[in-house]
């Protein structure tokens, strides 16, 4: 096998043996993006970067991660490398400084790819296909979407590309691409990983997360970037627990709820059929399964486009000309004075469809007049959604479900109906809501050899939990280890 | 609610984005979709039901009043597309 080809804790047993070389690895990463990534385009801005032809490896090669290379999402930021959450308006952006993260990462001695993973624009989607670059392509089928919208990570972490990823997470934007792509994927419980240079979407929901190869890696991974960040007043002081002690094989006696809401219209018969056997699967293993009910799940979708777009809407005002990014001339015309005109001029030509729709919804929501009607009653039903899992961890201590109602969809089959791309996250959103973890693993794959992913949520800060069970499963299968042919 | 062209241009206006003619019509009819959409919300009572804005329990968070290394004028205008003598420059709004 290939290095770039292999998980992050097999490359760290390598480096510690001292049989292969940070450089060695960054190598083969670079040779595969050479290969396949114009294929893929899970990276952007790769043309003209340095980065193809030089290695320099800066890490300390006695730190823990011994220089292993990690690839990163367009809008988290990263010292001198550009950020520019895949928008024109952010052209040219270079952070002064590095998120919480990637002080995390570096101090782990890692080596941060100076090329981005392709995204959304700002995150807003699912399909990567808002990305100003253009969309990444599906590993197992270029003619399908990646999900999103972490879709270029999940796409590079397929495709041998990148050895793991971070992406971030507002309503399922790590988990549904890990689906999508036949990866690992995890949000953790809100307050967990420190959003400080995570450029905001909506902060009540945003979580940064690792998406990798296999459960180990992912836990490997959420270990370095957890913890308390007094830079970020969300960041909740709890101690990191050390989630390789719950890479245990055994789910004997484990509570698993599958909530009755999940099964019903809108699912893909292959999707519901995989998802099915394995959550007959884990009973096999010896983990009591329950169907449980999460009543208020038809109304996540619509909180969600009015708390996201909201909380968008007010984030993104930050994007005006001024500070960074693109400038438009003011028009001469205008009615309104120069600076407005200025204003509208930029953020006119900067954002994409997709961000324009989501700022008007959440400006529409918060104006005077419908504030009570969209956005206060919103908040409230996102209690209601909540209480629902407070219930539901009554009696089960992890929920299974579908990550995706659908396996990856064409490119351009969603596209001009953004409602029916919204529905598509329909079993990713509650927890995000509710602020709890959530993981998706690979689970089967259609007849169209097209990868399935099981979602596994908890209770709040009971990640460990995510993981015991998702290594049982992934232990038991395969299905992590195919590869799609490129 | 019905969302027609004036509202949309309403609210790009306050949200200081210039739409095209184009978008305008485009967006008012997706937007009434989203809208109806989320309009599902009323069928709810939530009479009794107290908001979550924030999932955690959010307190104040104080630090001690001491200086801390922060970004410097040329770090902080690195990004800007325009700038003078150490400020960021911005269209002339009085005359």
């Amino acid at each position: 096998m290939k290095l770039n080809e292999l998980t992050a804790h097999e490359l760290i047993e390598k480096l510690s043996k001292r049989e292969v070389t940070s450089l060695q690895i960054i190598d083969s990463i670079r040779d595969r993006i050479k290969s396949v990534d114009p294929k893929v385009k899970a990276y952007v801005r790769v043309s003209g970067s340095k980065f193809l032809d030089s290695s320099v490896v800066t890490r300390q090669p006695s730190s823990f991660l011994m220089g292993l290379p990690i690839s990163i999402k367009d809008n988290i930021c990263t010292e001198g490398y550009n950020t520019e959450c895949c928008s024109n308006i952010l052209q040219g952006f270079k952070p002064p400084y590095n998120a919480f993260v990637i002080k995390r990462l570096i101090d782990a001695g890692a080596e941060i790819l100076s090329i981005k993973n392709n995204m959304d624009e700002f995150a807003f989607g699912s399909s990567t296909e808002n990305s100003c670059f253009g969309p990444s392509r599906n590993p197992w089928d270029l003619e399908r979407v990646v999900g999103g919208s972490s879709g270029g990570c999940a796409a590079a972490v397929a495709a041998d590309e990148a050895i793991a990823a971070l992406g971030s997470d507002t309503g399922g934007s790590i988990r549904q691409p890990a689906s999508f792509c036949g990866v690992v994927g995890i949000k953790p419980t809100y307050g967990r990983v420190s959003r400080f240079g995570l450029i905001a979407f909506a902060s009540s929901l945003d979580q940064i997360g690792p998406i990798t190869k296999d459960v180990a890696d992912c836990a490997l991974v959420l270990k370095l970037i957890a913890g308390f960040d007094s830079a970020d007043s969300t960041s909740v002081n709890i101690p990191v627990p050390d989630y390789s002690r719950s890479l245990v094989n055994d789910v004997k006696g484990i509570r698993i709820g599958f909530p009755r809401e999940y099964f019903v219209e809108g699912i893909d018969k292959q999707v519901k059929e995989i998802t099915l056997e394995a959550i007959e699967q884990l009973k096999v293993l010896g983990a009591h399964i329950q169907e449980i009910s999460l009543p208020h799940t038809e109304y996540a979708v619509p909180v969600y486009y009015i708390v996201a777009t909201a909380e968008a809407s007010s984030n993104l005002a930050r994007f005006d000309g001024i500070q960074y990014g693109l400038r438009s001339s003011a028009e001469q015309d205008s009615p309104d004075n120069r600076l407005i005109s200025m204003y509208k001029a930029t953020r006119g030509a900067g954002f994409g469809q997709e961000a324009k729709r989501r700022i008007i919804l959440g400006t529409y929501a918060l104006s005077y007049g419908y504030y009570e009607a969209y956005y206060l009653r919103a908040q409230k039903v996102r209690t209601l959604i909540k209480q629902d899992f407070d219930e539901a961890f009554k009696a089960v201590d992890c929920i299974i479900t579908p990550t995706s109602p659908s396996v990856a969809f064409k490119i351009g089959e969603k596209i001009q109906d953004p409602l029916k791309m919204y529905l598509s996250d329909i079993y990713t959103i509650s927890a995000n809501l509710a602020g709890i973890p959530a993981i998706s693993i690979p689970c089967g794959f259609t007849r169209n050899n097209l990868p399935v992913g099981l979602q596994i949520l908890g209770k709040a800060f009971g990640e460990e939990m995510l993981f015991r069970v998702a290594y049982t499963y992934e232990q038991n299968t395969e299905w992590h280890l195919r590869k799609p042919k490129l | 609610m019905a969302i027609d062209k004036n509202t949309v241009k309403y609210v790009a206006h306050l949200a200081r984005i210039r739409l095209t003619d184009k978008e305008l019509s485009v967006l008012s009819s997706q937007l009434e979709d989203i809208v109806t959409f989320i309009d599902k919300l009323k069928e709810l009572d939530v009479t009794k039901v107290k908001p979550t804005s924030h999932i955690l329990p959010v307190n104040n968070v104080f630090r001690k009043d001491k200086p801390i290394k922060s970004l410097n004028v040329k770090e902080a205008l690195g990004n800007a597309p325009a700038q003078r003598d150490g400020f960021f420059t911005a269209p002339k709004v009085l005359e």
